[in-house]
């Protein structure tokens, strides 16, 4: 699919309806035709962005793969939620061993196939806990060999398959249960945590890129993209949690948004640790927008604002702007709601 | 059942020669065994190899409790270990040195031998040979002089099937000056007489 | 063949033989001369369609397996100790999910206090993964059970651990008949997997099961490994029919005719302790040998079967449980009901189990006088100097 940058804007909303798209650009869930990598009655929690993720994510690789795709889950929610024995919501050819080695089997996988000599692409997936916590050192042994996989990484800042817990992918000052969440300061500290997609980047990777659930054309182009090509890849997908994050169901795409066009988390694509193009934020908004529609930020917002945390998200999601080039003539700069 | 234990420095092939003794005689139709003394030691270590030939099959796993023959292959270590630990009192000692057993004072450690003690300037055949002070292989021939186990021809065969070309061809030139070298002293010298 | 090779070069010369098409391993003591004889090989190409994967762990060599047995590949590795323990949840997940992978465990002690040595602690530790675990008593039987344990694996579709004990066999060099590879091929087909992570007939492997189903699935597992009591005889009867060597099977006696004491005993001191029972049978005595060489799934019936005239028992092993007695001699005791069972624990760490030892402990299971528990060759007063400076009662449990 070609990628066409829309450069349309509806008061309150960035949707784009597929009337106003090229026939050969529209989302079309509804066909028949279309591959449905996960299907419906799976027991994820409304508004679940993973799931929404793992659906754009593994039916362009299907389709990007004619349907010669094998894929390797990690423990957690999007395994849970897909495979209550004995259902299951997959109809590609989907293992799941444990929480740690997906990555690993994801090579294993790889290595039989073309053993067998069977032209079938092979997809890792995990959680943020299954990526830059508990599987990071499979994880980077994958990149390290440049074994032929996409890893895919479902970022939702957070151990919410078992409450909410967390991780190193946890943003400073978000509450969780573990950060720990009693006091005036329930939320996580600041300087610390992993930025896979650049740890990936220093592994000299073919193809590193980002996307957001906001997004799902670009998202979709990125998974096209990955597949286009061979050895070790990898895609940070952010996708807000509604249950870990204190939001509603129906913000999820929202929020997705409101993280990409405040800075917060950067969309942009690299190859071999060169970052080769970024996703511009059109209408640039403050980290308030962003932080105040969460309840894990509740704790900045109360009858005493608490100020100087914010400013110091602000400074985080700058030095991104600032890191990816993120601004350009065309962004425009929303005015706080107030 | 006849059994050989070697004693050496980590470097000087000890697990080795014991791996190429066994062959030797594998090769000559007899069960062989051999096996080091599985230490992690870093080169200059003390260390220790078995070996156990027999016309029967082996089925012991100990490690050499009482050998019929100990292999020294530096003597450095005289002294400093229990070189002659439950050797076998009419069994063979074949020590690395270019010096006479007599000058090695070993009189309080083999109180009660009566078996043979033999030197052999090993590491000067192999840096005449190899050019790399590597007594193993020579020492083994000198072994096959001391105590007709196992003949040089076999010694120098599983040299070369193990060490391809100039290396092997080298070492079984050294096994072979050792042996002589053993035998022209008038071959085995019982250390009481 | 009968060759003079080390017991490592063997196996991976027996590995190689089977054609596995994935092997993956991490190194360390004293596995490593096995995974470098079979990289060694595949690099060359002696070993066509294989790939050889360098990982960053252990716990990575088995979750590769596990994603390469589940797409269909012949999938090997090796390892020992604390190498077993860091892949011990994958090892559990490989059973789980039925793939029929097999490793050879260089058995190893577990620290802490850290030891390369041999014993057979790290097996122990995998005893309820749900793996079929095999013992060899020599290097020829350890090259043999692999080539079993492929065949068993993929009859089974469970994963099979084949035991031989670090350095004392895999260093050792001695005589090995290495079944030709015409052989081999004759004897193990292709591997036909019973479930395929195949996108033309998409399965999803790995569900979470709940308690309405949970102990069923197990139960059936556990039906499954019971299976190879019968499987594991009929497959050494099919390989000594091919190769002419007994080698494998549940369980073997040496000497038990008439003995009035067996000792039980796995591994290579099998051979030791028979070299040590010919000389107590030859001051009279009525002793004999049970080497296990099936140890899990647990052969009770043949040990029942093998012992059941014998009076007294001993069970000689190289690990045992701390707090409790020794693994193999509770399995023992539970299978002879009421008969007696004394536990010696024997080589841990690699302490050498003499001939001379354990001519004396058959002596004293003769003359009756050997504890419940005991350790071989302890030395007891270095044990009470210890419990005596930090001021812990007398004595040594026993």
């Amino acid at each position: 699919m070609t990628r066409v940058p829309i450069r349309f804007y509806q008061v309150g909303s960035f949707a784009v309806g597929n009337r106003l798209l090229e026939d050969e650009d529209r989302t079309v869930q509804s066909d028949p035709q279309r591959t449905n990598s996960i299907d419906s009655g799976h027991r994820a929690c409304q508004g679940c962005g993973e799931a929404l993720g793992a659906r754009y994510a593994l039916d362009a690789a299907m389709r990007a793969t004619n349907g010669q795709l094998a894929v390797v889950n990690a423990t957690g929610c999007l395994e849970v939620f897909s495979t209550p024995y004995p259902e299951t919501s997959w109809r590609i050819a989907w293992l799941h061993s444990l929480f740690g080695n997906a990555p690993a089997v994801a090579t294993g996988v790889a290595a039989a196939l073309r053993v067998k000599g069977r032209d079938v692409r092979v997809i890792g997936q995990a959680g943020d806990g299954g990526t830059v916590d508990i599987g990071f050192g499979a994880l980077s042994g994958m990149f390290e060999r440049n074994d032929d996989v996409l890893f895919i990484c479902y970022d939702n800042e957070g151990y919410m398959n078992t409450g909410v817990q967390r991780s190193a992918a946890t943003p400073p000052a978000a509450r969780t249960a573990t950060t720990d969440a009693v006091g005036p300061e329930p939320g996580n500290v600041f300087g610390q945590g992993k930025d896979l997609p650049r740890i990936a980047m220093a592994h000299d990777v073919g193809y590193v890129a980002t996307a957001t659930v906001a997004d799902l054309h670009d998202l979709e182009a990125k998974v096209e993209r990955a597949m286009s090509l061979r050895g070790a890849r990898y895609l940070h997908i952010l996708v807000p949690c509604p249950l870990g994050w204190g939001s509603a169901s129906s913000d999820t795409i929202n929020l997705a948004r409101l993280a990409a066009e405040s800075g917060i988390f950067p969309v942009f694509e690299a190859e071999h640790g060169v970052v080769t193009s970024v996703t511009p934020i059109r209408r640039r908004v403050r980290v308030e927008e962003y932080l105040k529609r969460q309840k894990r930020y509740a704790h900045l917002f109360g009858t005493q604002p608490r100020l100087e945390v914010i400013a110091r998200l602000q400074a985080l999601a700058d030095a991104n702007i600032a890191r990816y080039g993120l601004v350009n003539d065309e962004t425009t700069n929303a005015t706080l709601e107030d | 059942m006849f059994q050989i234990r070697i004693h050496g420095r980590g470097g000087q092939g000890v697990v080795t020669a014991a791996e190429l003794l066994a062959v030797a005689a594998f090769d000559e139709g007899l069960f062989a065994q051999a096996f080091p003394s599985f230490g992690s030691e870093r080169t200059g270590a003390p260390v220790v190899s078995y070996c156990r030939l027999d016309e029967r099959p082996i089925r012991t796993r100990e490690p050499v409790m009482v050998p019929d023959a100990i292999i020294v292959q530096d003597v450095t270590l005289v002294h400093q270990v229990d070189l002659f630990a439950g050797l076998a009192p009419t069994g063979y000692v074949i020590i690395n040195t270019s010096r006479a057993v007599s000058d090695l004072g070993l009189e309080a450690e083999l109180v009660g031998f009566t078996g043979r003690v033999e030197t052999c300037p090993a590491t000067e055949i192999a840096l005449e040979h190899l050019g790399r002070p590597l007594p193993n292989a020579a020492l083994l021939g000198g072994f096959a002089a001391l105590t007709g186990q196992v003949r040089l021809d076999s010694i120098t065969s599983a040299i070369r099937e193990r060490f391809a070309g100039a290396v092997g061809d080298k070492n079984a030139a050294a096994a072979l000056a050792a042996f002589d070298e053993v035998a022209s002293r008038g071959g085995a010298r019982a250390h009481a007489d | 063949m009968l060759t003079q090779i080390e017991g490592s070069k063997a196996i991976a010369e027996a590995v190689a033989r089977c054609r596995p098409e994935v092997v993956c391993a991490y190194p360390i003591s004293p596995q490593t001369h096995i995974i470098e004889a079979i990289g060694a090989m595949v690099k060359r190409g002696d070993l066509a369609r294989c790939e050889f994967i360098n990982v960053e762990s252990e716990y990575a060599a088995m979750s590769v397996l596990i994603g390469s047995s589940a797409a269909g590949a012949r999938s090997y590795t090796a390892t020992a100790s604390q190498g077993l323990l860091f892949m011990l949840e994958a090892v559990y997940s490989a059973a789980g999910l039925g793939l029929p992978i097999v490793m050879t465990l260089a058995n190893r002690a577990i620290g802490a206090p850290i030891n390369i040595w041999n014993d057979h602690s790290d097996a122990m530790a995998a005893r309820d993964t749900g793996w079929i675990q095999l013992f060899a008593e020599s290097n020829q039987e350890a090259v043999d059970l692999h080539i079993q344990a492929f065949k068993l694996a993929e009859a089974l579709s469970v994963p099979v651990m084949v035991c031989m004990d670090g350095f004392i066999l895999t260093h050792a060099v001695e005589g090995v008949d290495l079944l030709d590879a015409d052989l081999v091929d004759r004897f193990l087909p292709p591997f036909e997997p019973r479930q395929l992570l195949d996108p033309a007939n998409p399965v999803s492997i790995g569900a979470m099961v709940g308690p309405e189903a949970f102990e069923e699935v197990k139960v059936l597992a556990h039906l499954r490994l019971l299976d190879a009591l019968e499987e594991i005889p009929r497959v050494a009867a099919e390989f000594e029919a091919l190769s002419g060597r007994a080698s494998g099977g549940l369980v073997s006696g040496y000497r038990l005719e008439n003995a009035e004491v067996a000792v039980v005993a796995m591994g290579s001191v099998l051979g030791t302790l028979k070299d040590a029972v010919d000389a107590r049978r030859e001051l009279g005595e009525r002793v004999g040998v049970l080497g296990v060489s099936t140890f899990r799934p647990f052969p009770e019936a043949a040990v029942t079967d093998a012992l059941g005239h014998v009076e007294r028992v001993v069970v000689l092993e190289k690990a045992f449980n701390p707090g409790g007695r020794g693994v193999l001699a509770s399995d023992v005791a539970l299978a002879l009901a009421g008969r007696s069972v004394t536990s010696v624990i024997a080589g841990l760490g690699g302490r050498p189990i003499t001939r001379a030892s354990l001519e004396r402990t058959v002596g004293r299971a003769v003359a009756g006088t050997l504890p419940a528990m005991s350790f071989l060759d302890l030395n007891d007063a270095e044990v009470a100097a210890e419990r005596a400076r930090v001021g812990a009662s007398e004595g040594v449990a026993r």
